[in-house]
C-alpha cells in the first residue's frame, strides 16, 4: 500500500530487517510446518468451504473504506496470502512476504465481522491470525508491535513499566484520589478481597488519572478491592495478534496466578477490549481452561452492578448529547452491548444510536494490533478507516462513549484527522463526572 | 454404443452413488478423526443448540443481515439450492425409472413445472456466472474452476431439458445427462461441492463460539 501523504511505499524497519535475513528454504520450511502441524480439519473446512462468492466484502470496513476496491475484501485477504502459500507449498517470495504482512498486521482487525455476513461462519479472522503466526515466526513481525510483544516476555506487562514505577504510581494516584476521600486507599496485595481490579500499562503509563477514577469509583461503592504489585497487574496481550502464541499464553496466566496468589473472589479488569479478549476467550484457552479460571468481567459488567444495585448513584444526568462504540471484543466477544446501553441511559440524557451496532457494529479501525503497528501505518489506517469516520459523522453526538482502550487511541486519531470534532470519553469518565461522591454503607 | 449406454445408466449409477456416499462418510471421519487429533478443544465448544439455532436462522429467507444487504443474490441462491435438489428427486421420469428398478414410488411434479424448475436453474447459473464476471469484489476471488462447477451443474439440467423435448441429437443429450450427472455426484466428496455437507459443520462451530463463549449472535 503506498503512504498516502509521501505516496510511497509503507517501511516498516522491522519487517524490512526480517525479510534481509530470509532465505527461500526457511520461507518454504516456516510456512510448511505451520500449514501442516499447527492447523487441523477446521482450517482445511474453511478452505474447502468457501465458494467465493464474496458476500463477506459488505462486512468489511476497510473494504468500504477504500471505496469497495476488490483486493481489500476479506476473502480477498485470504487469496492474497494463505491460498498462494498453500497453492505455492509455501515457495513463496520476499516481495510477497511484504504484502502478506501489510494485509495480514494493517487491513485486517481480526474483528469477526465477516463471520457474520459468510454464510458458512467461515472464521476470516481465525485464518488472518494463521498468517501472522506464520510472519511471526519468520521473524518479520511490524517493529512497533513487536516492541510490544518483547516488553510483554520480558517484563509482563507492554509498555515496559517497571515494578517500582508501578507500585509509585499507584501511590501517587492513591494521594490525589484522597482529595476525593480523606481515607481512599489503593489497596496493593490485600490477601482474600473480594475484587482484583486490573488495567492495561498505558493506564500507569500515560493514564494515571484513568486509575484515580477507578479508586474513587470503588471506594464510594464501599467495594473489598485490590491490586497486585507483582507482575500479573496487566490484562493486555499484543503476543495474541503477532502469533506468538507461546508469550500470549504466559501472560495470560501470570494474570490468573496474580488472581490466584491473592486469593480474590473476582477479577475486574478495565475498559479494555482486547485485553478482554485474552484473559477471556484466547489467552485462557491456550493455557488449557476452557473458560476464566477465576471469574472474570468486563468493567461494563462491574459498572452495570454498581449502578443498578445503587452502590454508586447518579447526582445529576450527564447533559451533552452520547453516541456509543460498541468494542468488537466485548460485543461481538461478549454480548455487553445491552448492558452497555442501560447503563448509557442510566447515566446520560441524551443517548443516540449510531448505525451499524450492536454485534454489527464496525471495528474502530484500530483494533487487532493494527494500531499497535505504529507510526509507520498511520497514514494507511486512516485512510483504511474512512467508513468509520462517515458513521460517527451520522451520529452528530458530541461525546462518543468508547469503552475500550485500543478503540479509544484509534477514535482520538479518527476525529482528528477527519475534523469530526467530537470528545471521546470511557464509561469510568462519566460516572466519575455524575456520581455523588458518598461512600454507599450497605443496607442503605 | 446399446452396452455403453447399458453400462452407464446401470452399474455406473450405482459406483457413483457409492462413490458419493462412501466418500462422503469417508471425508466425515477423515474430519472427525484429524479433529480428535488436533483440535479436540472443538468439541468441548460445539454446541447443539447454538448450533441449530444459527443453522435455522440462515435458513430463513432475509432473517441474517447479510442476506438483506445483497437480497438479489440471496434470493436466487435460495431458489436455486432448493430446485437443484427438488427438481431431480420428484421428476416423474425418474420416479418411474426408480419404480421400474426397485418397485418404489413417491410423489412427483408435473412436467411443466419439472420445466419451470429447469429453465429456473439454469437461469440462477447464468446469473451465477454474470455476477462473477460483473461485479469487481467477486471477479476478483474467481477462478476458471468456479465457471468449471457451474458448467458442471448446468450439463444434466441443459441436457436434461433437451433430451425430454427431443429438441435434437436426443440419444446424445441423455448420455450427456446421465454422464454429468454421474460425474457431479462423484465430484462432490472431493471438490467444493463439498460445502453441501462442510458448511452445516462450519456454521455450527461458528454458532457454538458465539453464542456459547460469546454470548452474542452471528447473523
Amino acid at each position: 500500500m503506498q503512504d498516502v501523504k509521501t505516496n510511497k511505499k509503507v517501511i516498516d524497519e522491522g519487517v524490512e530487517a526480517g525479510l534481509a535475513k530470509l532465505t527461500p528454504e526457511k520461507i518454504a520450511s516456516v510456512i510448511n510446518q505451520v500449514l501442516e502441524k499447527e492447523t487441523g480439519a477446521r482450517f482445511k473446512a474453511y478452505v474447502q468451504t468457501c465458494m467465493r462468492c464474496g458476500l463477506c466484502s459488505d462486512a468489511c470496513s476497510v473494504f468500504l473504506s477504500n471505496d469497495r476496491a476488490p483486493q481489500y475484501s476479506p476473502a480477498a485477504k485470504v487469496k492474497q496470502t494463505i491460498l498462494e502459500m498453500i497453492n505455492k507449498k509455501g515457495r513463496v517470495s520476499r516481495e510477497f512476504l511484504s504484502d502478506a504482512v501489510r494485509i495480514a498486521h494493517t487491513e485486517c482487525n481480526v474483528c469477526k465481522r465477516c463471520s457474520m455476513y459468510c454464510p458458512f461462519g467461515i472464521d476470516i479472522a481465525y485464518m488472518m491470525l494463521t498468517v501472522r503466526r506464520i510472519i511471526h515466526k519468520l521473524e518479520i513481525t511490524p517493529l512497533y508491535i513487536q516492541d510490544t510483544v518483547n516488553s510483554h516476555a520480558a517484563t509482563g506487562n507492554q509498555m515496559w513499566v517497571k515494578q517500582d514505577e508501578w507500585i509509585d504510581t499507584l501511590q501517587w494516584q492513591e494521594e490525589d484520589a484522597r482529595e476525593e476521600f480523606e481515607d481512599l486507599r489503593i489497596p496493593l496485595d490485600k490477601d482474600g478481597s473480594d475484587i482484583m481490579y486490573s488495567v492495561i500499562a498505558p493506564e500507569p503509563k500515560f493514564q494515571a488519572g484513568l486509575i484515580y477514577q477507578m479508586a474513587t469509583i470503588m471506594h464510594a461503592a464501599n467495594v473489598n478491592w485490590t491490586m497486585p504489585s507483582t507482575p500479573g497487574w496487566d490484562n493486555s496481550n499484543m503476543a495474541m495478534y503477532t502469533g506468538d502464541f507461546e508469550t500470549s499464553g504466559r501472560i495470560a496466566r501470570i494474570h490468573y496466578e496474580a488472581a490466584a496468589n491473592l486469593h480474590v473472589k473476582k477479577i475486574v479488569m478495565g475498559e479494555c477490549g482486547h485485553a478482554f479478549r485474552s484473559v477471556y476467550d484466547v489467552g485462557n484457552r491456550w493455557v488449557g481452561w476452557t473458560a476464566p479460571p477465576i471469574e472474570l468481567i468486563h468493567a461494563i459488567d462491574f459498572y452495570h452492578f454498581l449502578l443498578t444495585t445503587g452502590r454508586i448513584k447518579v447526582k445529576e444526568k450527564y447533559k451533552k448529547s452520547v453516541t456509543l462504540h460498541d468494542p468488537c471484543n466485548i460485543s461481538r466477544g461478549r454480548g455487553l452491548h445491552h448492558k452497555a446501553r442501560e447503563i448509557v441511559n442510566i447515566l446520560c440524557e441524551n443517548f443516540i444510536e449510531m448505525t451499524p451496532n450492536k454485534e454489527h457494529n464496525y471495528c474502530c479501525g484500530a483494533g487487532g494490533g493494527v494500531i499497535n503497528c505504529g507510526p509507520p501505518w498511520k497514514g494507511t489506517r486512516m485512510v483504511n478507516n474512512k467508513e468509520k469516520s462517515r458513521q460517527l459523522k451520522r451520529t452528530g453526538a458530541q461525546v462518543l462513549i468508547a469503552p475500550c482502550h485500543n478503540c479509544h487511541s484509534g477514535l482520538e486519531d479518527i476525529v482528528e484527522h477527519y475534523e469530526l470534532g467530537m470528545e471521546i470519553k470511557f464509561f469510568g469518565d462519566i460516572i466519575f463526572e455524575v456520581m455523588e461522591k458518598t461512600i454507599f454503607e450497605e443496607g442503605n | 454404443m446399446h452396452s455403453f449406454i447399458q453400462f452407464i445408466t446401470g452399474p455406473m449409477v450405482w459406483i457413483s452413488f457409492g462413490i458419493c456416499f462412501i466418500g462422503i462418510v469417508f471425508r466425515l471421519l477423515q474430519i472427525f478423526r484429524l479433529t480428535r487429533e488436533k483440535e479436540n478443544f472443538m468439541f468441548t465448544f460445539l454446541s447443539v443448540k447454538f448450533s441449530l439455532r444459527s443453522i435455522l436462522v440462515w435458513l430463513v429467507p432475509f432473517l441474517p443481515v447479510s442476506t438483506r444487504k445483497s437480497p438479489v443474490f440471496y434470493a436466487v441462491s435460495y431458489i436455486f439450492h432448493i430446485l437443484l435438489f427438488l427438481t431431480p428427486l420428484f421428476l416423474l421420469s425418474h420416479v418411474i425409472l426408480i419404480e421400474e428398478n426397485f418397485n418404489l414410488s413417491w410423489w412427483t411434479v408435473s412436467d411443466w413445472l419439472a420445466d419451470i424448475f429447469t429453465v429456473a436453474v439454469i437461469c440462477a447459473l447464468i446469473f451465477f456466472a454474470i455476477r462473477r464476471r460483473m461485479v469487481p469484489e467477486v471477479k476478483f476471488l474467481t477462478g476458471l474452476s468456479d465457471y468449471v462447477f457451474i458448467i458442471l451443474v448446468a450439463l444434466p439440467f441443459i441436457s436434461g431439458f433437451i433430451a425430454y423435448h427431443q429438441f435434437f441429437a436426443y440419444q446424445w443429450m441423455v448420455i450427456i445427462h446421465v454422464i454429468s450427472g454421474e460425474l457431479m455426484l462423484i465430484l462432490i466428496p472431493f471438490t467444493r461441492f463439498f460445502h453441501m455437507i462442510l458448511a452445516p459443520l462450519t456454521r455450527a462451530y461458528t454458532a457454538s463460539e458465539f453464542g456459547g463463549v460469546r454470548h452474542s449472535k452471528d447473523w
